[in-house]
């Protein structure tokens, strides 16, 4: 879009450290009055070079390293890297083994969700559904720690199988959480979804079109919410998601045009009930098995390269492995969604008022360490 | 489409300027003579057979005697995917910025700057982008040296 301003185009610097910016994230904005000339997002505040740590660790040693990736959503980055391993070496698990990850992963989706909704909701100026999502937060993140010890970084998806099997009575526990979770969620809706100020604030903000989205690369909820039907899991099925009965929402746009930043976290709202459906039947299926049976004596897989991606709570992560045959792998590039979505920021933001830069920022809901990783 | 028809079909199109294909493993790829790529990478997004609108990842892999690019691209329209690579030389690498094909490519390109240190020619913004503006070298390289000290400071 091309503005043509008049008045004097003031620079000013926001962030890195701003309570919104999710992270250590620092905008470089161009402002005539209140409206936003031009957005320069600077990122890697963050930066550990992940990438070159892989290449001096061996395979199974890089999991809680993916689990550092995005740690709101530890469960699915490192599910994420086992599965390239796994799809590289041919090694098959067994019925536990995948539905345990499909559970552990959905849950972890939801837990991400709530922090997206409860932080937009925050960013919005309503605090009341940030402390909802996060009550309902720590009961997945219980589970988890009754499950593998830790709460945020898990290390629980190993390369063949899991660190350990789950307690006695998991299945109860979860299906008893989606059970209490998901009149919640319409809870949540009445209180922020249909809130008329909060739909003012987002609804008609920082529109992304279709194929602006395509075009930058953006994945997941963010290119859901403007209307593209496009999920990993339906579209290029892993770990069994094909057996499932789910449905992709996408955004409609109910007030104002589709791909406005309400779109965007209405879908992950809409989402979140889809997760609930899927642990269901997953906890159904769940039989009995050894969850180590598949794990190799030594991780070596055969000289190659993949390219595997899996869909995590922000969109599509894939890993680029390159494997020369060694215990290490020659290359490692994990394609992270928010780095991608973070490089539409500029073209979706340019011509918005200041305050909605907070709301656009929001609804992509990045997470800097993915993004610097 | 199949990676055979794939790579069969760009090998009609490009001829010798394709210098390697193979599509039986996980990954299918084709090499490209690294002067061909825009044109190459156009013809992906913009033929109607392929379709290819969705840049998925670019990386650059340090092989010690050259550089890779890895360019995989993904079709939303028909599911396919396919991969293309460029060969370079490891002093001073250079290669056509495919921005303007793919908008994500601007900052998938400056990333393969900063860490393999492919220099991209006709792209907008070409600077680091994770790591500061002055640092040196290029982490991702097999031959990088630890740096011991940054801005005087020991690390």
């Amino acid at each position: 879009m091309q503005v043509e301003y008049d008045g004097d185009v003031m620079t000013l610097n926001m962030g890195p450290q701003h309570p919104s910016t999710h992270g250590v994230l620092r905008l470089e904005l161009k402002t005539d009055g209140e409206v936003v000339a031009d957005a320069i997002p600077h990122i890697g505040y963050l930066h550990r070079c992940f990438e070159k740590h892989c290449e001096n660790v061996e395979y199974p040693g890089i999991v809680p390293y993916a689990d550092r990736l995005d740690y709101c959503a530890a469960m699915n980055m490192e599910l994420g890297y086992v599965l390239a391993v796994e799809k590289l070496m041919g090694i098959q698990v067994n019925n536990r083994v995948r539905c345990i990850r499909i559970i552990m992963a959905e849950l972890s989706r939801i837990a991400s969700h709530l922090i997206a909704a409860g932080t937009f909701g925050n960013d919005m100026g309503s605090f009341t559904p940030f402390l909802w999502c996060f009550r309902d937060r720590e009961t997945i993140l219980d589970i988890f720690e009754e499950t593998c010890g830790a709460r945020l970084l898990y290390n629980y998806n190993w390369i063949g199988g899991l660190m350990c099997d789950v307690l006695p009575g998991f299945e109860k526990k979860v299906v008893d959480f989606v059970d209490y979770f998901e009149p919640q969620v319409d809870k949540l809706n009445t209180l922020l979804s249909n809130n008329l100020i909060f739909i003012k604030r987002t609804a008609g903000v920082g529109i992304m079109s279709p194929e602006t989205a395509i075009s930058y690369g953006v994945t997941g909820p963010n290119l859901r919410g403007s209307g593209v039907q496009f999920d990993v899991r339906k579209d290029e099925p892993y770990l069994g998601y094909e057996e499932f009965d789910f449905d992709v929402p996408v955004g409609k746009g109910e007030f104002g045009p589709v791909g406005s930043c309400w779109d965007r976290y209405m879908v992950r709202i809409r989402e979140v009930k889809e997760c609930c459906k899927i642990i269901r039947q997953a906890a159904a299926k769940m039989t009995p098995g050894d969850v180590q049976e598949s794990i190799p004596k030594r991780v070596k897989p055969p000289a190659g390269e993949i390219y595997h991606r899996t869909e995590c709570p922000r969109g599509e992560l894939g890993y680029y492995i390159v494997s020369d045959g060694g215990l290490k792998p020659h290359r490692l590039k994990a394609k992270s969604p928010c780095f991608t979505v973070m490089s539409a920021f500029r073209e979706v933001s340019r011509g918005a008022m200041i305050a909605d830069i907070i709301a656009i920022l929001g609804s992509f809901d990045v997470v800097l360490g993915e993004i610097d990783r | 489409m199949k990676p055979e028809e794939i790579g069969a079909l760009l090998a009609g199109k490009f001829g010798d300027r394709i210098l390697e294909t193979k599509v039986d493993g996980m990954n299918p790829w084709s090499v490209v003579d690294p002067a061909e790529i825009l044109p190459v990478c156009r013809f992906l997004r913009e033929e109607e057979r392929l379709a290819m609108d969705h840049l998925e990842c670019l990386a650059g892999v340090d092989y010690k005697d050259r550089i890779e690019v890895v360019y995989v691209a993904y079709s939303m329209k028909h599911r396919h995917r396919y991969a293309l690579k460029c060969r370079l030389p490891r002093q001073e690498p250079h290669l056509a910025s495919v921005e303007s094909v793919w908008g994500v490519a601007n900052w998938h390109e400056r990333e393969a700057y900063d860490m393999v240190g492919v220099i991209f020619d006709g792209h907008s913004d070409f600077r680091r982008i994770l790591l500061p503006d002055d640092w040196e070298g290029f982490p991702l390289r097999k031959d990088y040296k630890f740096p011991t000290s940054y801005l005087d400071m020991p690390v």
